[in-house]
């Protein structure tokens, strides 16, 4: 026990004492936090929307003007023909524009649908989608004020209520899913580093020789990356709330087991490829081989259900996939704990095989 | 065109001071010359400055003050006429010896035309030519020297700038080296040796002799030997209390340094004070006293006022080792296959309690394979082997829990300080907290560590570091200590402080085995076994094996390094004729 | 320090170039950036990540068993957009919601039958899963177009024409198919020409600091423009390979259309090499140092590439601050660039500003480069 306690000080001060551990410790939280919360989002705002108005009668006045006072669109670039709007398009001055026909007053005037025309930048097929949706929504509730209101009635619709997140805030999104981001990059960075390091300084002989265990010197390297990734995870738990205004409606009790066994899987990862590796350098290479499918492929970054079929069973095998929907239920879903246990089996199986190989590998890797 | 030239001199500097940051200055006023066909040796302990004043030679670093004068100009503008050979070599070790060639080759302005002969020269000259198409990164340590040394002069240089050839490289190898060099002065080139061995000083024909960024001696070496000649003396006849010998001359006040040298101890006496007789010394009727020839390290040794005094305040406090019968260190037909490759075969020798145990050999000989299975670093594919009683195989752990371990490179942790190191390796031994404490507190006090305590370790200066290792490994009181070229690089004073602990330590029961090509470190070896090519080829005391290396060579009065080249080349020698046959 | 005495010389930058060849096919680490990286990245963009949502799993509650609620129920099965979970009630499908299995619920009331027949049908009621924003807009619009559609043709059959007044009629150009990945896949040659350009640059020229060749290279008459030549010029043959591997498996694998030239993609990829290589070699010289290298060229090159180079997420919605800061990312200019080239064609007028921009940044970071590639140990 004393043995394990003096390993685990001295990498802890190995890691908050080296000036390029500290480097991978400060830095990608910070970025992290600031650059994903506020640059990731697949909102669509401020768009700038062209404008070919060949009727301009009052019913397209109304339906130009809804437009603007949309908060989605800024600015509205009036053309004076096709030409120039389709060189606005090709140049990516404007997002979208919109094409009123001559006829489009006279024909609402009459009473005999119009049609709006909309041309769209398909190179940013995400964005024109939402942007499609924009437009729909304003042209279609204009149409529909026109109609008598029998007919509206007849039109049927629909009402929208969004559970966990009622105005689809995207930090409500962001801010849970950094959870599983921040403490799997900071678990695989310090880790991966740490048989690394002691390799590449030399001290790994001086290590083995004294009579540390192997698991000793696993546990060792384990904690501090454990306890960094449980700080990472407790400061996100509190910053989340107060800075960014998204709810923790679950338990905090079911938080902390998970983020736990969450860390193990990391940290068996990360011990893997440093037991692999024989220098830093190598390590960091293979730190990044494994975080970016690691993220990827969590359903952060898109959907899963996207994703072709087969690629969706090597999600199984992801642990930020479950963690992910952990994090997200406890954030937002007051998750019971009968749907955390469902994700955190596979966890434990994950973590098992993960910190097995590298004992394993570690074993193997001594000579 | 070369600017007017000093017909003495091919580069010379003067007043050369540079400092990195604030603190003593790396080079504090230095001056020296290159004379054409001469060795000029750039000699003093690690961090002295010789590498500073090297990189401003050869333009790398330009100096705080002072000049630089190559062949009559600025470096800068003679970089055709210097050959420089950095520390690590300048290899790239994803090429192969002939492409590391081809490279420098045409980055020198070598013509296509002449480098097929040019490259067949410098193959026999090296005798690298068969391994022209291995990857250089796959070389042992000597060939990677004498790659490094083809590849600075592929264009012959006039001035040849050597940064630390001898470093890790075994003493044939190291002879060879010399010998290339011999060849080259002959040719005319002013060559400028750096080294921290003092031994290889003697051979340079002007040495600069650096501490500290100073410039402690200038002139040709026998100026420094000559001051302490007749003050040397070789004192034999006692020989099972050598150590005991040593350290109670080292005690009196008229013997300012001494060493051992296998049964003899030689001792340094101070200037003015008559060399005391046998009675004097009281080491017993036996005794033999008789002038040795001085060395540069004599000198050297007492410019800087003589080396450390005898007693061992680590030994005195260390606990008693209990006698016993069993042998402390044991290996029994150790052998280690790396795939086809045997590194190892059939290591047999045992260590009884109290000894020094040296284990000698060309590197990738398979020394240190041997070193790494005894402590546990590598399981032997064959054999077996005890650490104080506990058998390598099934008791791993409590033989390393048995065994104080310091390696050749500095191996503690860098980042942590002094005192973190300190509390890190004796939880790692298990010492219980207060012990722990007392035991911390002893070594601060022995080592004089108590001002440096919240340093980081890997700041300290190298004797420092020294003792930090010898401190971490001797803390929790191991029976057994092993040793990996303790002392390469250190300044001879620090050497003889690490090597007076450790004869303390052994009067008191401890057990050595060091590893090293270190001629000096293998004389105060009890015993020593000579591995070459995976086998011991020899074994016995070094007065022994420097006895059978006299009847083999008849050599008289061979030093370590004569046996050691000796016995390797008989072994040679028998080789070939097995073949042969 | 003066000026190198010796002239730029063809030879010697050659015997480097061979010399630095043979590092890149032998070191492992170099392979790994150059070659599996690269198809790595190019894969996981190609099949992982996509942001079209087809058969996204929602639970639909028909609490109606009339002929109307029906035909709705069946149109929701039928669509491409959603794969269907039935259900009596909301509650059974809640734990779905919660463990993110189901994405959103259709509830079509219980009078829903009746008030198709009062030709007064209440509204069904869409419920989403708010914690992922993005897939939550989507379900909500298709679940009201598909009821819309169905309005229509259940009205019409009763002759009764309630087709919208305002009709949009949207078409997508340069992507009518709205294949998310046909923007993907050219942006993510972006990341790779970073990996080799900025990243693997870095490296190999720190490595030089760290095994002390740089030491030995000095020490000959090669000059500073000859060494960074020769870094350059490998990396940048070695980028320009990986990035028409990627426009390749682009074209061919991922059926991305390519509609401009092939000299306009080299010209886009030339300039964004500029910038991506001087950074690489500015980060080497001023950290010297294989490790710190590498995570400075991760953060200031890897990651502003995929985070703000509007490659997945569009500048114009992120806040100010960021999105001035976008503008000193190289990798904004080359997304649109890319983009443009692959889908729209050689817009000149458009790439040829975004090229200025680049090359802008490539001079200012060669000129940091230089100044801080001394020909000194000092």
């Amino acid at each position: 026990m004393q043995r394990i306690w003096a390993m685990i000080v001295k990498e802890m001060w190995a890691v908050l004492r080296d000036p390029k551990a500290r480097l991978v410790l400060v830095a990608p939280p910070l970025i992290q936090l600031f650059i994903f919360a506020y640059a990731t989002t697949l909102d669509v705002k401020h768009v700038d929307i062209g404008l070919l108005d060949r009727s301009s009668g009052a019913h397209s006045s109304e339906l130009v003007s809804r437009i603007a006072g949309s908060p989605y669109f800024r600015h509205i670039v009036p053309f004076e023909n096709f030409g120039q709007l389709r060189k606005a398009i090709d140049l990516q001055k404007v997002h979208a524009a919109l094409v009123i026909d001559e006829d489009f007053d006279a024909r609402l005037a009459r009473g005999e649908p119009a049609t709006l025309g909309l041309v769209l930048d398909g190179r940013r097929s995400n964005a024109s989608q939402i942007v499609n949706g924009y437009v729909s929504r304003i042209a279609g509730e204009m149409g529909l004020e026109l109609l008598p209101p029998r007919m509206q009635a007849a039109a049927g619709g629909s009402t929208v209520t969004n559970w966990f997140n009622p105005t689809l805030s995207y930090f409500w999104f962001t801010l849970p899913s950094l959870v599983a981001l921040i403490t799997s990059v900071s678990g695989l960075a310090v880790t991966s580093q740490s048989v690394a390091r002691e390799r590449e300084l030399g001290t790994f002989d001086q290590l083995m020789v004294s009579p540390l265990r192997v698991h000793e010197i696993l546990i060792g390297k384990m904690v501090p990356p454990l306890i960094i990734g449980m700080l990472n995870g407790s400061i996100y738990l509190i910053v989340a709330p107060v800075f960014f205004g998204v709810p923790f409606t679950g338990s905090v009790l079911l938080f902390f087991p998970a983020l736990f066994m969450y860390m193990l899987t990391v940290i068996g990862i990360g011990m893997f490829i440093s037991a692999l590796s024989q220098t830093q350098q190598q390590a960091f290479l293979g730190m990044f081989l494994a975080a970016v499918p690691l993220i990827i492929l969590s359903g952060y970054a898109t959907p899963i259900d996207n994703m072709p079929g087969w690629l969706q069973i090597v999600t199984y095998a992801d642990p930020a996939r479950y963690f992910i929907v952990i994090v997200q239920g406890l954030f937002l879903k007051a998750m019971p704990a009968s749907v955390v246990f469902s994700q955190l089996w596979p966890l434990f199986v994950i973590a098992c095989i993960t910190l097995s190989a590298a004992a394993w590998l570690f074993r193997a890797r001594m000579e | 065109m070369a600017g007017p030239v000093a017909p003495d001199s091919v580069a010379s500097a003067v007043g050369i001071t540079k400092a990195f940051g604030p603190g003593l200055p790396a080079l504090d006023s230095v001056g020296i010359t290159i004379r054409p066909g001469k060795v000029t040796g750039l000699v003093g302990p690690d961090g002295a400055g010789k590498t500073t004043l090297i990189r401003i030679l050869a333009g790398l670093m330009s100096a705080d003050a002072g000049t630089v004068t190559i062949l009559g100009g600025a470096p800068s503008e003679r970089l055709d006429d210097i050959g420089y050979m950095p520390q690590r070599f300048g290899l790239y070790e994803d090429l192969t010896v002939r492409e590391n060639l081809t490279l420098y080759a045409q980055l020198r302005g070598l013509p296509g035309e002449e480098h097929e002969a040019v490259f067949g020269r410098l193959y026999q000259f090296t005798d690298l030519g068969r391994f022209q198409d291995r990857l250089s990164g796959k070389l042992s340590g000597g060939m990677k020297q004498k790659l490094g040394l083809a590849c600075a002069l592929v264009r012959t240089p006039r001035v040849l700038l050597l940064d630390e050839p001898g470093v890790g490289v075994d003493p044939i190898s190291r002879r060879e080296l010399w010998a290339m060099v011999g060849e080259l002065t002959e040719q005319g080139i002013g060559v400028l040796w750096s080294t921290a061995y003092l031994d290889e000083a003697e051979l340079c024909d002007d040495v600069y002799l650096l501490s500290e960024g100073k410039q402690v001696f200038t002139g040709p070496p026998a100026d420094l030997t000559r001051r302490v000649d007749g003050r040397v003396i070789r004192v034999t006849g006692f020989a099972d209390r050598r150590r005991m010998a040593l350290t109670e001359a080292l005690d009196r006040s008229d013997v300012i340094d001494g060493t051992i040298q296998g049964r003899a101890v030689r001792l340094l006496i101070g200037p003015g004070v008559p060399i005391p007789d046998a009675e004097a010394l009281g080491m017993g009727s036996d005794t033999l006293i008789e002038p040795a020839h001085p060395r540069f390290e004599d000198g050297f040794i007492e410019r800087l006022g003589g080396g450390p005094k005898g007693t061992s305040a680590l030994a005195t406090s260390y606990r008693e080792i209990p006698p016993n019968d069993e042998p402390a260190i044991e290996a029994q037909g150790l052998t280690k296959h790396f795939g086809d490759f045997v590194a190892a075969g059939d290591i047999r020798f045992t260590v009884p309690r109290g000894e020094i145990f040296g284990l000698l050999g060309p590197n990738g000989a398979g020394k240190s394979t041997t070193f790494k299975m005894l402590c546990g670093l590598l399981t032997p594919s064959e054999g077996t082997g005890s650490v104080a009683g506990h058998d390598l195989r099934h008791a791993a752990a409590s033989a390393r829990a048995s065994l104080g371990y310091m390696a050749q490179k500095f191996s503690l942790y860098g980042d942590l300080s002094v005192a973190q190191n300190l509390d890190f390796f004796a939880g790692a031994y298990n010492l219980p907290r207060a012990r722990a404490r007392q035991a911390i507190e002893r070594m601060v006090e022995i080592f004089d560590l108590g001002d440096r305590l919240s340093v980081n370790a890997g700041t300290l200066p190298l004797g420092f570091k020294q003792r930090l290792a010898l401190a971490c490994a001797v803390m929790h009181e191991p029976p057994v200590l092993f040793l990996d070229e303790p002392t390469s690089g250190v300044d001879p004073v620090m050497r003889r402080e690490f090597w007076m602990h450790i004869n303390g330590l052994v009067q008191k029961g401890v057990t050595v085995l060091v590893t090293t090509h270190f001629m000096d470190e293998a004389e105060y070896c009890d015993r020593v076994t000579l591995i070459y090519r995976a086998e011991q080829i020899a074994t016995g005391t070094p007065d022994a094996l420097k006895a059978q290396a006299g009847a083999l060579g008849q050599i008289e009065d061979p030093t370590m390094e004569d046996a050691f080249i000796a016995l390797i080349e008989e072994q040679d020698r028998r080789h070939t004729q097995g073949e042969a046959a | 320090m003066k000026l190198p005495r010796v002239r730029f010389s063809g030879r010697r930058l050659l015997a480097l170039v061979v010399k630095e060849f043979w590092q890149i096919v032998r070191d492992p680490s170099t392979f790994l950036i150059a070659f599996v990286l690269p198809m790595i990245l190019l894969f996981l963009f190609g099949f992982a990540i996509s942001l079209d949502s087809y058969g996204t799993r929602v639970g639909l509650v028909v609490q109606d068993s009339s002929a109307p609620a029906m035909r709705l129920a069946q149109a929701y099965q039928h669509s491409p957009y959603f794969e269907v979970t039935t259900s009596r009630s909301v509650e059974p499908l809640r734990k779905g919601m919660i463990d993110g299995d189901l994405r959103g619920i259709i509830v079509i009331p219980a009078d829903f039958g009746d008030g198709v027949a009062r030709m007064q049908p209440p509204p069904i009621q869409i419920i989403t899963d708010g914690s992922q924003p993005n897939t939550a807009q989507f379900v909500a619009a298709h679940a009201e177009g598909v009821r819309s559609q169905w309005a229509t043709i259940e009205n019409a059959e009763r002759g009764v024409s309630i087709s919208a007044p305002v009709d949009v009629s949207a078409r997508f150009w340069f992507n009518p198919e709205l294949n998310s990945r046909y923007f993907l896949v050219p942006g993510s040659i972006a990341n790779v020409m970073t990996m080799i350009g900025t990243l693997l640059t870095a490296m190999v020229v720190a490595r030089e600091w760290e095994r002390g060749t740089m030491e030995a290279m000095m020490a000959t008459p090669i000059s500073m423009g000859e060494f960074i030549a020769s870094k350059l010029l490998p990396y940048f043959v070695l980028a320009q390979f990986s990035m028409t591997m990627c426009a390749l498996a682009s074209v061919f694998v991922f059926g991305v259309p390519f509609r401009g030239s092939v000299l306009t993609l080299f010209a886009i990829s030339t300039a964004f090499l500029m910038p991506a290589l001087g950074l690489g070699l500015f980060i080497s010289a001023a950290t010297k140092n294989q490790f710190v290298a590498s995570q400075l060229a991760l953060i200031t090159a890897f990651l502003p590439t995929i985070m703000l180079s509007g490659f997945v997420f569009e500048i114009q919605s992120m806040p100010v601050p960021i999105q001035l800061l976008t503008h000193v990312v190289p990798a904004r200019y080359l997304i649109p660039a890319l983009e443009t080239v692959f889908l729209a064609g050689d817009q000149w007028g458009l790439i040829l500003p975004n090229i200025g921009m680049m090359l802008l940044f490539g001079a200012i970071f060669f000129f940091l480069a230089f100044r801080f590639t001394k020909r000194s140990l000092d």
